[in-house]
């Protein structure tokens, strides 16, 4: 594919990328929402959330691996009963990334 | 031009660095990602140019990565763009539980904070939110940094080449699923919610093998948000 054909191919990957991120904000911010919608998207963050802390920490390479060699898996367990105990942010980030790289370094 | 004169300037400084400090996990995150995807780009034939430009107009971390696999491929322009929009749709669900919290917002920022929606920035701007912390300028700011370390990554990437910086000692890949980790937990109040962040997380990974792989993350929060006002009803009958 020629550069100008994949500038046009970007054009439109930006397209349907904004549309969603856009429309439902733009169409629902100033509106009473239904209450059984509300009470549905209340769902939407936990749930988002997991699915995506499930694909990281237990499919990192795209295919589920919950084998002692997946390290995040490991790195994970910690990460989780520190932000349980203390709702932190920054010290969950620090305390994963030290044990990956502690973990990488001295088990080679 | 005069409102921001009135301002005071240290408000300004403050506001930089509070955004700075909230997307520091953030920056950690993808400025590696992101030069990994500027080097895959170029290899796979992508202009700098167009390498770059792609983070600046897209902007969406698995959805570049996917599509540069597939010009490698040889895939024709249109699948491209499709697979992008169905990788990408669930943006769709974040902008909608979002959308409350923006109902004090002016609505021509709307378009500005929207297009820098990621999963990242989303789960940090939602747990600010709850917390009734909507500033915009730190919310923005937050989105901008975000990007720029995003565009900044995707062009040292394009810059050094074929030389493959290896960022696994440093830790840098676990930054993004720490902060998932963590952001998650906060989300964890009452059963109803457990109950469909669990769910969530088991279809997540049941529903790829299923050969839903591009749907997955969007099919298992619907499904798991609805599950979740199942079990709230069910919990309101005991």
């Amino acid at each position: 594919m020629d550069q100008h054909t994949i500038f046009l191919v970007i054009l439109g990957m930006a397209a349907v990328t904004y549309v969603p991120r856009l429309a439902p904000a733009w169409l629902l911010s100033r509106r009473e929402l239904n209450p059984l919608l509300a009470r549905w998207l209340s769902y939407v963050p936990v749930a988002v959330l997991a699915a995506l802390t499930a694909q990281s920490v237990l499919a990192p390479a795209g295919s589920v691996d919950v084998a002692a060699s997946n390290l995040y898996l490991w790195a994970a367990i910690p990460c989780f009963v520190l932000a349980i105990r203390t709702k932190g942010f920054f010290g969950v980030v620090a305390l994963g990334m030290a044990i990956v790289a502690g973990a990488r370094f001295f088990l080679g | 031009m005069e409102q921001a004169l009135e301002r005071p300037a240290g408000n300004w400084a403050a506001r930089a660095r509070e955004s700075v400090r909230l997307a520091l996990p953030i920056v950690l995150g993808y400025v590696p990602v992101g030069f990994a995807y500027g080097v895959l780009a170029v290899k796979s034939g992508l202009s700098p140019a167009n390498t770059v430009l792609m983070s600046l107009m897209v902007f969406a971390g698995s959805a570049q990565l996917i599509a540069v696999g597939l010009f490698a491929a040889g895939a024709p322009p249109l699948s491209v763009v499709l697979t992008t929009f169905v990788v990408n749709l669930r943006h769709l669900l974040m902008s909608a539980a979002l959308a409350p919290h923006l109902a004090s917002w002016p609505r021509r920022l709307l378009p500005l904070f929207c297009f820098q929606m990621t999963d990242e920035t989303f789960a940090l701007h939602l747990s600010r939110f709850q917390r009734k912390d909507t500033e915009r300028g730190v919310t923005l700011g937050v989105n901008m940094v975000a990007q720029a370390a995003w565009v900044a990554g995707s062009a040292l990437g394009v810059a050094s080449g074929s030389l493959i910086g290896d960022v696994r000692p440093l830790g840098l890949d676990f930054a993004l699923p720490a902060m998932f980790i963590a952001l998650l937990c906060g989300q964890l109040k009452g059963r109803p919610h457990l109950a469909a962040g669990v769910s969530a997380a088991g279809l997540a990974l049941l529903l790829p093998r299923l050969g839903l792989g591009q749907w997955s993350v969007l099919a298992a929060t619907a499904l798991a948000a609805t599950l979740g006002i199942v079990a709230e009803s069910l919990g309101r009958k005991e």
